[in-house]
């Protein structure tokens, strides 16, 4: 099975969100990056997991500068075999996931996989874009799968449960919690990653149809108004007339 | 036109819905249009969406159209699209519209913007519309600049009201391509409110000590009708199922009220909470993060402050 891994730089979770240019960019100055949750946790580690039960081979892309390369080693130091960055800036989603599609098609990867989403845009559409793109299905939100052949079987989350699909490769799928256990990568990891191929390919022309113009941060909350807590008939009140939340 | 994709659950259309067809109605306002709705498969009731704003419901009755395969859904939408000759598609953001939103986009080469939570607005030709980014600690305003557009709007963003008279509903005759997944099984819990759609949650975290005492926060939502959330590490600890894991690596909320129990406070936890717009905070430590987000404090051990705020509930239950 040729499994294609999608990774994301993201803002490290703690880093202090303000924007630049009259709010037109996000401010990167001091700001730390990683590989998104749910690509490194989930996405990355089931792979590998498929390709150590199954064998083949798990290649990660990620669309970016050549200053993404350090989130890349680290995949590679967690288990991937090879790499490759799409070099380019990653300007919208419909952007990002033409170059993956563009790539995964070339290559006739069996099962393309992805977090749910990123940590810092939350637009959970790369995937579905990627799987129209490739004319292929796509399961968002897998918490479990199982390959047997090239017959998936994958729980998938939905509002309030889950769902069991079975689907055939070549197919997309999106990870989420419950896919797989994080895995901290060792020295000897890190020793070979530098040594495995990260190979640098160009852009294909696509357009940005929709892009953020401006930016602002949410409206500073007013003091927390304290309530006895002998007396939690107030609490109550204050939720019904002042909060009107119940 | 303005078309809007309404879900069923199990045939029936869930608040979401009505939500969904008054923003749509909103937005085709804002750009001089009307707003219909696409039914698909089996459901009652789809004239109702015109109260909520829906000038006219479609609906491909094809029960194929049951069970969910994003490939087959978003052909039968585009091609709904094109028969109603409406360049906007608006989805609900949830687990079927966010396996949707992106397939849309690149089918009907539109500029999409996944979890929008206000009204576009359009000046000088100009379509813009607001999103939350950073997990909930910024807002970033999208322009899209192509004719076909698609949204998702985010739960809970707006309350529906009841704008016009029930819709005509037109049957819609489309080709419903074979579905490449087999669903197999699909299994929601019963009773509860799923926590996306929750406008009551109670949420509680490693201050609870450990899973057998979950019975106080049980009976504070029962008593209320909430949702029960938790922290990560209680997630991770197995003490809760995970998904009642909400934070920033977990589900986002934005209910209308968020009990915060023995929970500290931690940026990650705020990110996927901070939009809820009443949150009361319930903590022995007077010192702890989660107090400078709250908008109700209580400084106390939650095993005394729960059990009285259970009976306090009740006792305004039975009054109300
Ligand atoms: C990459 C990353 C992603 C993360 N994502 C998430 C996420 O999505 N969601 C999330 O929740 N966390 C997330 N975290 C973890 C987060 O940083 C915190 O560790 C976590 O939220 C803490 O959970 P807690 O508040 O339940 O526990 P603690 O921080 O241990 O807090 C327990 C609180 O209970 C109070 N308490 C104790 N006993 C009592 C009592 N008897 N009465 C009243 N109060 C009491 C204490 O004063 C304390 O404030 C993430 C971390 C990382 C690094």
């Amino acid at each position: 099975m040729k499994l294609l891994v999608c990774v994301s730089k993201t803002p490290e979770t703690t880093a202090k969100i303000a924007f630049t240019e009259g709010n037109t960019q996000f401010d990167t100055s001091g700001v730390q990056f990683i590989m998104n949750p749910y690509d490194e946790w989930y996405a990355l580690v089931r792979a590998l997991e498929l390709k150590e039960a199954n064998g083949g081979s798990v290649t990660l892309i990620n669309v970016g500068p050549a200053a993404n390369d350090t989130v890349i080693r680290k995949g590679l130091a967690i288990g991937a075999d090879e790499a490759v960055r799409v070099d380019t800036e990653p300007s919208s989603a419909l952007f990002v996931a033409k170059q993956i599609a563009a790539y995964a098609k070339k290559e006739a990867f069996d099962v393309v996989f992805l977090g749910k989403e990123t940590i810092d845009y939350n637009g959970s559409e790369v995937g579905a874009m990627v799987a129209e793109l490739l004319d292929v299905p796509f399961i968002s939100y897998a918490s479990h799968m199982e390959m047997d052949g090239d017959t998936a079987t994958v729980t998938r989350d939905i509002e309030g449960g889950n769902e069991v699909v079975e689907v055939k490769a070549p197919f997309v799928v999106s990870a989420a919690k419950g896919l797989a256990e994080q895995r901290i990568p060792n020295m000897r990891g890190i020793m070979m990653a530098k040594r495995k191929p990260l190979k640098v390919e160009p852009a294909v022309e696509a357009e940005d149809l929709s892009v953020a113009v401006h930016y602002e941060l949410p409206p500073e909350k007013g003091d927390v108004k304290l309530v006895d807590p002998e007396n939690m008939d107030e609490l109550v009140r204050l939720l019904h007339e002042e909060a009107k939340a119940i | 036109m303005v078309l809007i994709f309404a879900e069923t659950q199990k045939g029936k259309f869930k608040k979401a819905a009505y939500e969904l067809a008054y923003y749509g109605y909103q937005t085709a306002q804002a750009l001089g249009t009307e707003c219909a709705a696409l039914v698909l498969g089996t459901a009652e009731g789809a004239e109702e969406l015109g109260k909520y704003g829906a000038s006219k419901v479609y609906h491909v009755t094809d029960t194929a159209l049951d069970t969910f395969d994003s490939q087959a859904y978003t052909k039968v939408i585009a091609a709904a699209a094109e028969k109603a000759g409406a360049n906007v598609v608006i989805v609900g953001h949830t687990s079927t519209g966010k396996s949707l939103l992106g397939r849309l986009a690149v089918r009907m080469n539109a500029g999409s913007v996944p979890a929008v939570n206000a009204i576009p607005t359009v000046e000088g030709g100009t379509f813009k519309v607001r999103k939350p980014v950073f997990s909930g600690k910024a807002f970033a305003d999208y322009e899209v600049k192509s004719e076909n557009k698609v949204l998702s709007l985010m739960g809970n963003s707006l309350q529906p009201q009841e704008v016009g008279e029930p819709a005509s509903v037109e049957a819609l005759d489309v080709e419903v391509p074979a579905a490449q997944v087999t669903v197999k099984e699909v299994k929601r819990m019963e009773g509860r409110t799923p926590l996306p759609e929750a406008e009551l949650v109670v949420s509680a975290g490693r201050g609870m000590k450990g899973p057998e005492n979950w019975g106080i926060i049980e009976e504070l939502a029962e008593t209320m009708g909430a949702t029960t959330a938790c922290s990560r590490p209680v997630a991770d600890a197995d003490w809760r199922p995970h998904h009642e894991h909400v934070g920033q690596t977990g589900v986002a909320i934005r209910p209308n009220l968020y009990f915060a129990i023995g929970i500290s406070g931690a940026i990650q936890h705020l990110a996927g909470v901070n939009s809820s717009k009443t949150i009361v905070v319930i903590n022995k430590d007077p010192e702890a993060p989660f107090f400078k987000a709250a908008d109700y404090g209580v400084v106390g051990d939650l095993f005394d402050v729960v059990p009285r705020l259970n009976e306090a509930m009740k006792k305004f239950k039975a009054e109300n």
